[in-house]
Order: C-alpha cells, then sequence, then structure tokens
C-alpha cells in the first residue's frame, strides 16, 4: 500500500529554522509543508506591504527556504507553506531569486492567491461572527485586510502543474496538508470521509511540535525527556486513510496517546463538526494507538459534506492599547503595586481620559487569574505591576497625555523601591472574522520557473 | 486534597473570543466521576466570572476526554484583548486546580 510522508517544517510565524534542515536531511520525505500564518498574521504583513511593496510576506522565509531548497529538489521533497502571507507573488519570486542564486534548474514555484477579498468585503457587507453586526460598521477607513481561508484544491492544482514549492496567502492551516493526500491519492473533491482523515491529519500536524511534546510538559504531573531536542511531526498517510504519526529518531519529546490526545482537540470546538473549506471533519470517533515508541496510529475521522461559505478575516484597526510595567520586591510589594496601579487610574479619571478598557495586574499574583480564584492566598516575594490601558482614538495628544502619566507614575511617582519600569504603546490591528459565499472567491495560481 | 491535575492533563485554545479548555482524563476508569463532577456549569463557575458567555460541553469517551467551550471567555480575542495571556492558554493551568475531593 502506497504511504505518504508528510513532515510540518513550522507551526507558527517564528518557528524554529532547525526543524525545516533538520526534516530534510533526515525525515526521508515526500512533502514538507511550513504553516506560519497565525489570525492576525496577514494584517500585520499587509501593514509591511503598504510600506513597502515587495513586502508583506514571512520574515523568516528566506531563512527558512536557503538552507534547504537544493537539498528538498534533489530529494525530491516538495514544500508547501503559506509564508505568501500578504504577498505570495513577491514571496514566490524571492523563492526564485533564492534559487538561481544556488544554481538550482527545473525548479516549478506557484504561489497561490486570490484570498484577499479587500475590495469586495464591504459589498458584500457579511455579518460578523463575534457580534452579529455589519463589517461596514468597523469603518471603511477602518478595515485594512480582509482574507478568505482558501482550502486545499488550488494547491491540488498547482501539484497538478508539477509546481515543486507552492506559497500561499490565507489558507485553512489542515488545508496544507490535506492538498498533498488528496492529490497524492486522487481524492475526488466530495470523497467526504477520506477527506475527513486528511484533516484529522492536518490538524494534528499543523501546530507542529505541539504534538510531540511542546507546550506539554509539567514537571512531576506530566513529565517527557528532551524538551530541549523536539522534533516536528512526521505523519506517514497511508491509502486507505489510516494514519501513523511519528517523529525524527533520536529525538526528544514523545508522540504519544497523550500529545495526540491534547492535539486532536486544540481549538476545536464541536468535535464532531470541525469545518474547513475542503469537509466538514468530523473527529468524534477518532482513537489513537501506541503501536510502537514515538509511533501512534490515529483511526475513526470522518467527514461529511463542505459548507458553501468560507470565513474571512477582516483586519482592522481597533484601539491602541498603552501598557507600563514597573517590579517591586520584598516586604509589602503586592501593597506598593496596588497603591500605584490605584494611584494611576485616579489620576487618568481626575483628566477625564477617554479609556474604554482598564486593567490592573500584579504579575505574579493576580494577573492571569483574580486573587479569588486561588483557593490559597500566598504572598510573593516580588511582582511585576502592569497597567493597560485601551484608548479609542487616534489624537495622538491625547495618547501622549496618558502614556507620560504612565510613565511617570512607573517611573519615578508611585510607591517606593520600584525597579525596571518600561512602557509600551501599540496600536492594535484586530481581527473579526465573517463567512462569504463561496463562489465570490476566486483563487489563482502564477507558475514561475527556474 | 486531589485537585483535577492528579486525574487529567488539559490543553486551552482560542478561536476569536471564544476558549475552548479540553480535559483528558488519564486512566479510563477514572473518566465517568470526572464527568460527573465538572459539568459546564461547574467549569464556568469555577472561573468566577471569567468566562462571560456560554459553556457547553462536548464529550468524547473514546479518548477520555471533555471538552469546554467558552464564549466570551477571552476579552475580546487574542488580537485585541487586554490581558497578559490573550490567547487564554493558561486556562488549561487553571482547570488542574479544580479541586476533586
Amino acid at each position: 500500500m502506497k504511504t505518504l510522508r508528510i513532515a510540518a517544517g513550522a507551526g507558527f510565524a517564528d518557528d524554529r529554522i532547525q526543524y525545516g534542515i533538520d526534516l530534510v536531511n533526515y525525515g526521508e520525505l515526500d512533502y514538507i509543508v511550513f504553516e506560519c500564518l497565525a489570525e492576525r498574521t496577514i494584517a500585520e504583513a499587509l501593514t509591511a506591504k503598504l510600506k513597502n511593496p515587495m513586502l508583506g510576506y514571512n520574515k523568516w522565509l528566506e531563512y527558512r527556504i536557503e538552507p534547504i531548497i537544493k537539498k528538498a529538489k534533489e530529494k525530491n521533497i516538495k514544500i508547501i507553506s503559506n509564508m505568501g502571507a500578504a504577498n505570495p507573488i513577491e514571496a514566490a519570486k524571492k523563492v526564485k531569486e533564492i534559487a538561481e542564486s544556488q544554481g538550482i534548474a527545473n525548479l516549478k514555484i506557484a504561489a497561490v492567491t486570490g484570498d484577499d477579498v479587500i475590495e469586495k468585503i464591504l459589498e458584500i457587507n457579511p455579518v460578523m461572527m463575534e457580534n452579529g453586526k455589519r463589517i461596514s460598521e468597523l469603518g471603511k477607513d477602518n478595515i485594512v485586510s480582509a482574507n478568505a481561508y482558501l482550502g486545499a484544491l488550488p494547491i491540488i492544482n498547482a501539484l497538478a502543474q508539477n509546481a515543486d514549492i507552492v506559497i500561499t496567502g490565507r489558507v485553512a492551516d489542515p488545508s496544507l496538508f490535506v492538498a498533498p493526500i488528496a492529490y497524492e491519492f486522487g481524492y475526488k473533491s466530495d470523497d467526504w470521509d477520506k477527506l475527513g482523515k486528511a484533516t484529522c491529519a492536518g490538524h494534528l500536524m499543523e501546530c507542529a511540535a505541539y504534538v510531540t511534546g511542546a507546550f506539554f510538559t509539567d514537571p512531576g504531573a506530566k513529565d517527557i525527556d528532551g524538551l530541549d531536542n523536539l522534533s516536528p511531526p512526521i505523519c506517514e498517510f497511508s491509502e486507505n486513510g489510516d494514519f501513523i504519526m511519528t517523529k525524527l529518531p533520536g529525538s526528544g519529546g514523545e508522540i504519544s496517546v497523550r500529545t495526540c490526545s491534547e492535539q486532536i482537540l486544540y481549538e476545536v470546538h464541536d468535535p464532531s463538526e470541525y469545518i474547513t473549506p475542503d469537509v466538514v471533519a468530523d473527529f468524534s470517533n477518532v482513537s489513537f494507538e501506541q503501536v510502537d515508541k514515538d509511533r501512534v496510529k490515529v483511526i475513526g475521522a470522518t467527514g461529511k459534506s463542505k459548507t458553501d461559505t468560507l470565513k474571512t478575516a477582516v483586519g482592522y484597526r481597533d484601539s491602541t492599547l498603552i501598557v507600563a510595567e514597573v517590579s517591586y520586591a520584598g516586604f509589602g510589594c503586592v501593597e506598593r503595586a496596588k497603591i500605584t496601579g490605584e494611584s494611576a487610574l485616579k489620576r487618568l479619571k481626575r483628566f477625564n481620559m477617554p479609556i474604554t478598557e482598564e486593567k490592573v495586574d500584579i504579575i505574579g499574583y493576580n494577573s492571569i487569574f483574580s486573587e479569588e480564584f486561588y483557593p490559597e492566598k500566598v504572598i510573593p516575594n516580588e511582582v511585576r505591576l502592569r497597567i493597560a490601558l485601551r484608548i479609542e482614538t487616534k489624537d495622538e495628544k491625547i495618547l501622549y497625555f496618558i502614556a507620560n502619566e504612565l510613565r511617570a507614575i512607573t517611573g519615578h511617582n508611585g510607591a517606593a523601591y520600584y525597579g525596571g519600569s518600561d512602557l509600551n504603546i501599540k496600536e492594535i490591528i484586530a481581527i473579526k472574522s465573517a463567512l462569504i459565499p463561496r463562489d465570490v472567491v476566486i483563487p489563482k495560481i502564477q507558475l514561475t520557473e527556474v | 486534597m486531589k485537585y483535577l491535575r492528579d486525574y487529567a492533563h488539559s490543553r486551552a485554545g482560542d478561536k476569536g473570543n471564544t476558549s475552548n479548555i479540553a480535559v483528558i482524563v488519564f486512566e479510563k476508569e477514572n473518566y465517568e466521576m470526572i464527568k460527573n463532577i465538572l459539568t459546564a456549569e461547574a467549569v464556568k463557575d469555577y472561573f468566577k466570572g471569567k468566562i462571560k458567555g456560554e459553556v457547553k460541553r462536548y464529550e468524547l469517551p473514546k479518548i477520555n476526554a471533555l471538552n469546554f467551550v467558552c464564549q466570551d471567555a477571552l476579552s475580546g480575542g487574542v488580537t485585541r484583548s487586554i490581558n497578559i495571556d490573550k490567547h487564554g492558554k493558561t486556562y488549561a493551568s487553571g482547570i488542574l486546580m479544580y479541586p476533586i475531593e
């Protein structure tokens, strides 16, 4: 039975460069997929593109591709990645440039576009999933990006045109893995169960080392070995839809029933309805079997007919967050942090500043959960005060006034014995989601050859 | 005193302003007991106002897991939250402090 070996070379925008190098060298792969795009990354990439039209793709693109491209071509390992972010065309050009500089011949690079629907989004004016209001209520001038989640199909089409490297923008994460599986095994676009199984594999793979021991160890309660030597996962996908999750031999971490059980539910709501552009997958009957050390067999995923809409992430200028921090240590540190935080808010109220949300955290004491959440009261040795304010104005004078007040109280005018104060002002580009009709999104493929 | 951490492990993820907290029970024989204690309502109350919306529980007996989907739990979601932990991944460690017996 034919088996495909696919690796996840990255699970987030800034993931380790070394993962790709190790996998290409030792993974005996058919495909390597780099998933590098979070919800907000495109909006941020787009702001880079607005400043320089040659940019807008993942900042690590060259660093990831340069050390592996030659060997990948020699070994016939195909590369798929959403590192194109807001600019797959320029990203593909950059990859071409790298290939040429290394004297690689007969290499086909595909750029997948069409996810960018900013021109149409106000016309469609869909309802936001978060609040039920129309997208237009964000304000035309505030909207900076709108990207529909493409599915596996355009990547499959690129592979069918013999692309060695496929660079995309916004594509649903599991679809990056579904594409090579569906292409190699010749799935039809309505093979729902098969697509459900491939989506299950994609979902387990998409966060890379999250399934091999990253984001997992809790010393004393849930130990793993070799956190300093993790490997990303490799999926051995069989023609019949069963698959094995494994990793590089000799690496740290583990592939086990417990790591797979955590990852299968990561960012999943109803496990019987995991909606992607390709299929509505059902993970509710998935089970795992440890067939060997670091080898887990996954069975039981199914699928049903895809929906007629595509999720679209709309980036918009939301507000400004001003955050000030300062540390206190020793006897009374919590009280000193408290009085400083309270005084900061009191002063700003006196000046009637347009603050729409405020949060005073005492890090080491109550910053993640409230004091009343914790069953036992523990007096910390030291704490860090964090004052965070949301301001919904673009008036720089007001922003600077508030920033100055926070800087002043954490840097000079607060409680005794402070140290290490810091201030950060950030314009927030936030994301709202909406469903738009599938047929308004038209994916395109642009091929270049070296 | 025993806590959920003695019986289970957990992972929390985000989608927009919704957090999902998965609880996976280590031993099959404890799954029913944990299921009876950790109702959707119990989880919502336990976080003392941090989860503002509805909590819905999904059961996955084949992997001894419960998945709690918590609406309006991330102060607006990762892209705009004022919180330190914008993703709410620490919900997983929070739920493991749940007292069991």
